[in-house]
């Protein structure tokens, strides 16, 4: 059998071709009620081949290592700090999102510099840690600080790494082209496991040297050049160091063009033309939109922030930026984590009535659609709020409110089929129901066919704590 | 045997696996439209395509360590792919041969283009937007001007939402009346935008295909509810009897826009159709739109012909999102900012799953959106000395 033939393409990859390799014993001891189960969540990603104990001893040692071979990722899996602050990036499958769900959201890395006043560093710094945003009830956070050397001095460098390692755990990346400097940033960090930024074609050598001194990963930075990147990628492989980060540059404006297509080019490669010296994470640099351009602050934080998102869907596992404004960091963590979530995932949630809280027969009646973005939102703003009601999930096709008032998906009949298979007019006394403000001109329809009265809501489900506030109970007429 | 009579003999392979494959999952999709998403994710294997690569031998053991860069080369990963994707006349949009901007590839056929929203009445707007078309907001024809005139519109998008029954019910001959003062005012191609009311927008479409005769103008949109209800037929009859271009409008569901294109294949040509699959605003269910773009697009290079035709994105739609308007407090500020940089990254990504037209309204996004597309076109312009040293640079 070849190798081709041994590593079939994850897509490929069947229940039976990992239960063949398993004891077979259905001994349970992974939790799971058999064998076949086990590997089937293999499989689908799950749970990993370390949870079956037997498939760890001595006998099964070579199933063990084929399986590890056919469950390999595309793209090797990076490991940057230690413990639990440690981020892994790469361990992507598959190229496109649609054919598996992809594997460890894109860290975004905030960048401080060694000739930074002290308070503005330990500020910038606090910042990242604090940086938080409540997305449909999920917090999302921003992951690393990567320390720059703009003084190209390794005692200023190595006293600034110790300022920022002490004030936080986050994982980091010391970016310095000048090996002595690295080194002094290293000495000082070492047990952290920083990621080194980079390698370059003058420099290889001694940051191959540290990197195996030091067992951290390594960058390749070859800018628009991924012949030398391939180059430089086998040198170091041969040199010995394993852990590498590949880094194609990232220039925006006329040179966009090219970056995108040297990350897709990457990625191609490593996914389905098996070129296993491109077989590494990428990093993407949209900090560069700052360097060389004279223009007003915000113009440059607008083209970082969308070459971020660009990059993002184009490959990038992890990203180095400059600004830390919450509109521009805003849209780069919700799409971050828009794209790294399940494509399996459904865009329609179930129908019915859905309690919150503990609502008695007074409480409010809240209606919305069965889009699943929709619905969370809606969730997270009534749980957020801690209120206690009702609410009518309208099976809309998992269209959202103000798409399916316009195209008859929301509509008086489907409400009033709503309510009465809902079941809750044996729950609350009252005959209010609020409606949200995007289907306020359903009102007049759902009041004549229900014999509901109908109060309008907000546009947006996070003023219904106002609205409640305010007209909860109605007034009776 | 040759390398191209190889790659011939496998795409000659695929068709029929592909038929095969999509035969399945129609039927899957009868017995339970739930598990149809995640069948579908098997649907189109680009890597099915892939001619056996060349064997890259995984380096030795390192006896000694290199003291010079091993060179390598750098082969880029060329595929060829049976289908393609159709023109559209209106300023020309589609023919794609590849993935979107694969510039190592094949370059797209015609750069994509931006349609701006125009309405036909004052409607509700976010401020970051209405600021800059207050002054035209009761003169639909002056708001077209602006459009073009000012902010560099392609194309101009009239919805003619005020034909809705239940807002103020404009009769299909006065909607009409509208769309010929925005023809006399402007000299781009129009799409013409409903209320969503299946039986009011055919009203409304067989009306404007009249008194738009030969302008090609876009109908958005032509709807399966609008098959459901019997009035399809007239509809795309009356825009091929004067030459008009149909939107075909589906909900994030590639079989239902297979569907709807083959009702539509009955009555209009092929070039005369646009798909619309949907755009969901960035947060708010922008992945699903950003994969189902991919999926079509690679599934029309694949070969299937049901779903080679250009697409369009309502990227608007990305001021659904609560973040693109919502005062949120001073850490997320200036609003200014936060909702243009909301629809300039919707509108980036779809252009990077390969979205052909895009429906657009800020300024600001649509300038950023012209201005990448003129960058993504042309390669070979990169000045990598600019970013050599970048860990050095002061900001």
């Amino acid at each position: 059998m070849t190798e081709r033939e041994i590593k079939k393409s994850i897509k490929e990859l069947s229940p039976i071709d990992v239960y063949m390799l398993l004891p077979k014993t259905n001994c349970k001891d992974c939790g799971e009620a058999n064998c076949m189960a086990f590997a089937t969540k293999v499989v689908n990603r799950e749970i990993s081949i370390e949870q079956c104990p037997p498939i760890l001893e001595k006998e099964y040692e070579e199933a063990y290592k084929k399986l590890q071979e056919i469950l390999a990722p595309a793209i090797k899996e990076i490991t940057i700090g230690t413990g639990n602050h440690a981020v892994k990036i790469g361990g992507k499958l598959v190229m496109y999102r649609h054919e598996f769900t992809y594997h460890n959201p894109t860290p975004i890395a905030i960048e401080v510099t060694d000739e930074m006043p002290e308070e503005k560093l330990l500020e910038k710094v606090k910042t990242v840690e604090n940086f938080s945003y409540n997305y449909i009830g999920r917090e999302v956070n921003l992951d690393m600080i990567a320390v720059r050397s703009t003084s190209n001095d390794p005692t200023t460098f190595k006293s600034v790494m110790e300022k920022v390692a002490g004030a936080t755990m986050l994982p980091l990346v010391l970016c310095t082209f000048n090996p002595n400097v690295m080194e002094a940033g290293l000495v000082t960090v070492r047990d952290r496991r920083p990621l080194i930024y980079a390698a370059t074609k003058d420099n290889w050598k001694d940051m191959a040297e540290l990197s195996l001194m030091y067992d951290c990963p390594l960058t390749v930075f070859a800018p628009n050049n991924l012949k030398l990147l391939r180059s430089l990628a086998k040198t170091l492989i041969e040199y010995g160091v394993e852990n590498l980060v590949l880094d194609p540059g990232t220039l925006t404006d006329e040179g966009l063009s090219d970056t995108i297509n040297n990350f897709t080019m990457v990625r191609r490669n490593a996914c389905n033309k098996e070129d296993k010296l491109l077989a590494f994470p990428l990093i993407g640099t949209p900090i560069t939109a700052w360097i060389g351009e004279k223009a007003p602050e915000e113009m440059l934080a607008w083209k970082e922030a969308y070459v971020a998102s660009m990059l993002m869907s184009r490959y990038a596992d992890l990203l180095i930026m400059h600004s830390l404004d919450g509109w521009v960091q805003l849209p780069t963590v919700i799409w971050r984590f828009n794209i790294y979530t399940d494509p399996r995932k459904p865009v329609a949630v179930e129908s019915g009535l859905r309690v919150f809280g503990e609502p008695d027969e007074n409480s409010p009646l809240l209606l919305t659609t069965n889009y699943a973005l929709t619905y969370f939102t809606v969730e997270a703003d009534i749980k957020s709020a801690k209120l206690n009601c009702y609410l009518l999930v309208v099976d809309t096709e998992g269209i959202s409110v103000e798409s399916a008032v316009a195209g008859r998906y929301l509509t008086a009949e489907k409400t009033a089929d709503t309510i009465k298979k809902s079941g809750i007019e044996q729950k609350v006394k009252h005959k209010h129901l609020i409606i949200p403000g995007m289907a306020a001109r359903l009102s007049g329809e759902i009041e004549d066919l229900t014999g509901w009265r109908v109060l309008v809501g907000p546009r947006d489900s996070s003023g219904i704590p106002k609205l409640l506030n305010e007209k909860w109970p109605p007034k009776e007429e | 045997m040759s390398e191209k009579k190889k790659e011939d003999k496998a795409s000659i392979k695929i068709s029929p696996k592909l038929l095969e494959l999509l035969r399945k999952f129609q039927e899957v999709e009868l017995e339970d439209v739930d598990i149809e998403i995640g069948d579908l994710e098997f649907w189109v294997q680009p890597a099915v395509a892939v001619p056996p690569p060349p064997k890259v031998v995984a380096p030795p053991p390192p006896k000694v360590k290199p003291t010079t860069i091993l060179e390598e080369a750098f082969i880029p990963p060329i595929e060829e792919y049976p289908g393609s994707v159709l023109e559209v006349k209106l300023v020309v949009i589609g023919g794609a041969t590849s993935p979107a901007f694969y510039m190592f590839e094949n370059p797209p056929s015609h750069p994509p283009t931006v349609t701006l929203d125009v309405f036909d009445m004052k409607v509700p707007l976010p401020k970051a937007i209405r600021m800059h078309v207050e002054d035209v907001m009761e003169d639909t024809a002056a708001w077209a001007k602006l459009a073009v005139d000012k902010f560099g519109a392609e194309m101009v998008t009239v919805h003619l939402v005020s034909t809705d029954p239940l807002i103020k019910d404009t009769s299909p001959v006065d909607a009409s009346k509208t769309i010929e003062e925005v023809l006399q005012a402007v000299d781009v191609p129009l799409i013409v935008g409903g209320c969503g009311d299946p039986k009011k927008d055919a009203a409304v479409f067989k009306k404007v295909s009249e008194v738009a005769q030969g302008e090609r103008v876009v109908l958005s949109s032509l709807t399966l509810d609008m098959a459901e209800a019997g009035i399809l037929d007239d509809v795309a009859n009356a825009a091929k009897d004067n030459g008009h271009v149909v939107l075909a409008f589906t909900a994030l569901e590639l079989n239902q826009a297979k569907e709807l294109n083959r009702r539509l294949y009955e009555f209009l040509p092929k070039d005369s159709v646009v798909m619309d699959l949907t755009t969901a605003a960035l947060g708010y269910g922008l992945e699903y739109s950003f994969t189902i773009h991919e999926r079509a697009r690679i599934a029309a290079l694949m070969g299937d012909q049901e779903l080679q035709h250009p697409v369009l994105s309502g990227t608007t739609n990305s001021w659904a999102a609560r973040e693109a308007w919502l005062k949120m407090g001073p850490k997320w500020e200036p609003r200014v900012l936060r909702g243009p940089i909301w629809e300039t990254v919707t509108a980036l990504v779809l252009l990077l799953a390969g979205v052909d037209l895009f429906m657009m309204m800020h300024p600001a996004a649509v300038k950023t959106m012209k201005e990448v597309v003129r960058q993504l076109m042309s390669t070979g312009k990169a000045k990598s000395e600019k970013i050599a040293d970048w860990v050095t640079v002061k900001i």
